[in-house]
């Protein structure tokens, strides 16, 4: 599969750790089931503002969440 | 049909299976219609097939998607960022036909065809772009998409 964005994330290991199923964290960001486990398959990137809102429903911050390589 | 695809997916595959049905639907009334028999293809009336097939089409919608919504839970029917934005990916590359379909129609008339191969034209355009839309949308949800295209 093609990887459209060259950006990875730690969701599913975060997500895990603070105990929350896909279900609650994707009601938490306000995305459905789908677009979360897309996101957290890094099939889409999502909004600035859902990555934010990933990153404080975790608690943590969003370059804890989201890392982009260097050039 | 995955049972927990997205409400725009289920949306596309109902689309996709009603333009795949709906054409040849369109020849057959088209074909066995009254006054069809042994006219000449550019003067076959198709006005009505055509109604009849665009009315068949939007009311198996309206049903479908009504059956659809019945059988699965609220929060499957939400739509978000990710669905809008494949939803106006969708719509454009479907769009590429119904211009094509256009184009087609100004051409023909220029030609002074018959009215019959302009509205054909026209009409092949509009299932065309049903198809690939419908298409598009599915490898969005299916495979990888962003924001980017």
């Amino acid at each position: 599969m093609v990887r459209p964005t060259a950006v990875t994330n730690s969701i599913r290991a975060l997500r895990e750790a603070a105990g929350l199923t896909q279900a609650e964290l994707a009601g938490r960001i306000d995305v459905t089931r789908q677009t979360l486990i897309a996101v957290e398959q890094g099939r889409y990137s999502p909004s600035l503002e859902t990555a934010f809102r990933i990153a404080r429903a975790l608690g943590v911050r969003l370059d804890e969440v989201f890392q982009y390589p260097e050039a | 049909m995955p049972a927990k695809s997205a409400p725009e997916e289920r949306s596309a595959w109902i689309m996709l299976a009603l333009a795949v049905i709906g054409y040849p639907a369109y020849l057959i009334l088209l074909f066995n219609g009254a006054g069809a028999a042994g006219r000449p293809l550019a003067e076959l009336p198709f006005a009505w097939p055509m109604i009849w097939t665009v009315l068949g089409s939007i009311g198996a919608s309206i049903v479908l998607h009504a059956v659809f919504r019945v059988y699965t839970d609220l929060e499957s029917n939400k739509r978000d960022e990710r669905d809008r934005l494949i939803g106006r990916f969708a719509d454009r590359t479907g769009q590429a036909f119904v211009i094509a379909g256009a184009l087609g129609g100004l051409a023909l008339a220029m030609l002074a065809a018959a009215p019959f191969w302009i509205a054909n034209a026209i009409f092949l355009g509009f299932f065309c772009s049903a198809i690939l839309g419908s298409i598009a949308k599915i490898a969005a949800y299916r495979g990888a998409f962003s924001r980017a295209w």
